[in-house]
């Protein structure tokens, strides 16, 4: 867990805990949880998107090439992209530490 | 101008939720708070008020549907009872973290098994720290202030809190009292329009109800928690200002005949009128008792409440609840903790009275008083009695 002293306190937090911002959960990363990554084999890859439309967390896009890349900030390595893929060209490995 | 009738106190709180100009009431029915419902679906059908009425599936939406029309800014009221309250539970403790100033009658009554229809406190008393502001009425009157206080201290922007009053099933519920019923431009007068600080709109949009990290979440329960304690002070406001306009003033604690008792009966709801003449019988046979009765049960009124007790050496506290393999009653264990270790503290004994709908006449007050007396000079073995309990 964070160092909880340097945070906001009871009497500086939003009213009623709101969160005042919309769509301010982009800047929540949810990719510290990850225990496992995804590791996409290009030579496989057939560009066919499952990956980016299965993937809960929209953590896929495409680029340029027409290939797709996994940004890692916000990938929690659930490993669906990897079941779904038709190819086989996504393998999940462990993150080291 | 205020019209004084007679009227059975359910349609009389529901009046006083009409006169406060509801917008959404989402009720189910349950008996003993059925009249009150079923008033407001009347008044709402007849056009009396401009307000919805959604008749839920079951009190858990009763509750969720409270929590979504206060947060989109809609005045909001329900009322319930019993099982239907606890069916609730999961939903009361959203509103108070999220400030959410919903009002809701609880008309007190017994819960299951056996099954009982009839009044007691065990209803509240299991959904005690839920975090609403909560008052208990002891006449027809008061049950109708009493609602009006309610929307008007809970939607305060200093507080915006849920808030309940409580009022006893079919013993104070089902009576036809003699009640002021406010005028429309009197309740104008002391209830603004609702103007909450925050709500759901989608010109400008906030997420209410986050997940709380635990690096977050003591600090969000503190802040409803001291919200819920700096309530207080407009609670009492509210209560001040009511009597200024009307001529009737509440207290957080009222007292009857204390100023130079020895013994004090305490008691919350409406077995406190009988307890009044209990202390009257009493006092003609010279004995020196008198009455605490507590209005605002959460926050509770500590300060209040020591100086109500004042010098009083023993104190009989009168619990609607039995609080199963607990030392004593709900009531009865907030006071020992208000006067542990305080210097020339009341000896303090705990009767529980009135389960399911039995009687508390004004011969059991006089009992609890006596042995009340006589606990002081030999201790008993337990710190509760249950009253007039049959054993065999």
């Amino acid at each position: 867990m964070a160092n909880t002293d340097a945070m906001i306190g009871w009497k500086t937090i939003t009213f009623g805990c709101h969160v005042m911002e919309p769509g301010s959960s982009v800047k929540f990363r949810t990719g510290d949880w990850r225990s496992q990554r995804p590791v996409i084999d290009k030579e496989k890859c057939i560009k066919c998107g499952m990956c980016w439309i299965y993937c809960p967390d929209m953590a896929y896009t495409q680029t340029e090439d027409g290939f797709f890349e996994v940004n890692l900030e916000y990938c929690k390595g659930c490993g669906i992209c990897a079941h779904e893929c038709p190819k086989n060209a996504i393998t999940m490995v462990p993150e080291e530490g | 101008m205020a019209k004084r009738v007679g009227i059975e106190v359910s349609i009389a709180l529901a009046e006083a939720v009409k006169l406060a100009n509801v917008d959404v009431i989402p009720a189910y029915p349950i008996t003993p708070q059925t009249h009150i419902v079923e008033h407001l679906s009347e008044v709402v059908a007849n056009g009396e008020v401009d307000a919805e009425f959604i008749p839920v599936e079951s009190e858990h939406a009763a509750m969720s549907c409270c929590c979504g029309s206060s947060a989109a800014g809609a005045r909001t009221f329900t009322s319930t009872s019993s099982q239907g309250l606890l069916l609730m539970s999961e939903i009361l403790f959203i509103p108070g973290p999220m400030r959410f100033p919903i009002v809701m009658a609880v008309v007190n009554r017994a819960l299951s098994a056996p099954i009982s229809i009839w009044n007691d406190h065990q209803d509240i008393m299991s959904q005690r720290d839920i975090g609403w502001i909560q008052t208990f009425a002891d006449t027809g009157q008061e049950a109708f202030d009493l609602t009006l206080h309610a929307f008007r201290v809970a939607e305060d922007r200093r507080v915006s809190l849920p808030m309940i009053v409580n009022l006893d099933g079919f013993t104070l519920s089902h009576v036809v009292e003699a009640v002021e019923l406010l005028s429309q431009e009197e309740v104008d007068q002391y209830l603004p329009p609702f103007k909450p600080r925050y709500r759901l709109d989608p010109r400008k949009p906030i997420t209410m109800g986050p997940v709380g990290m635990p690096e977050v979440y003591s600090e969000a329960r503190v802040a409803h928690n001291e919200a819920l304690k700096a309530s207080r002070r407009v609670i009492l406001q509210g209560w001040k200002e009511f009597a200024d306009l009307f001529g009737r003033q509440y207290n957080s604690v009222e007292t009857y005949r204390s100023e130079d008792a020895e013994v004090l009966l305490v008691t919350m709801g409406s077995i406190s009128d009988t307890a009044m003449t209990a202390i009257d019988t009493m006092r003609d046979k010279g004995q020196k008792a008198g009455l605490v009765k507590i209005r605002l049960w959460r926050p509770f009124p500590g300060p209040e409440f020591r100086k109500a007790a004042g010098k009083a050496k023993i104190l009989a506290v009168v619990d609607r609840c039995l609080a199963p393999g607990a030392i004593c009653g709900p009531v009865g264990a907030e006071l020992r903790s208000l006067f542990y270790k305080v210097p020339g503290a009341p000896k303090i004994f705990n009767f529980i009275a009135g389960l399911g709908g039995r009687d508390v006449t004004v011969g059991r007050f006089e009992e609890m008083v006596d042995k009340a007396s006589a606990f002081a000079k030999k201790r008993p073995k337990e710190l509760y009695e249950v009253i007039g309990v049959r054993e065999k």
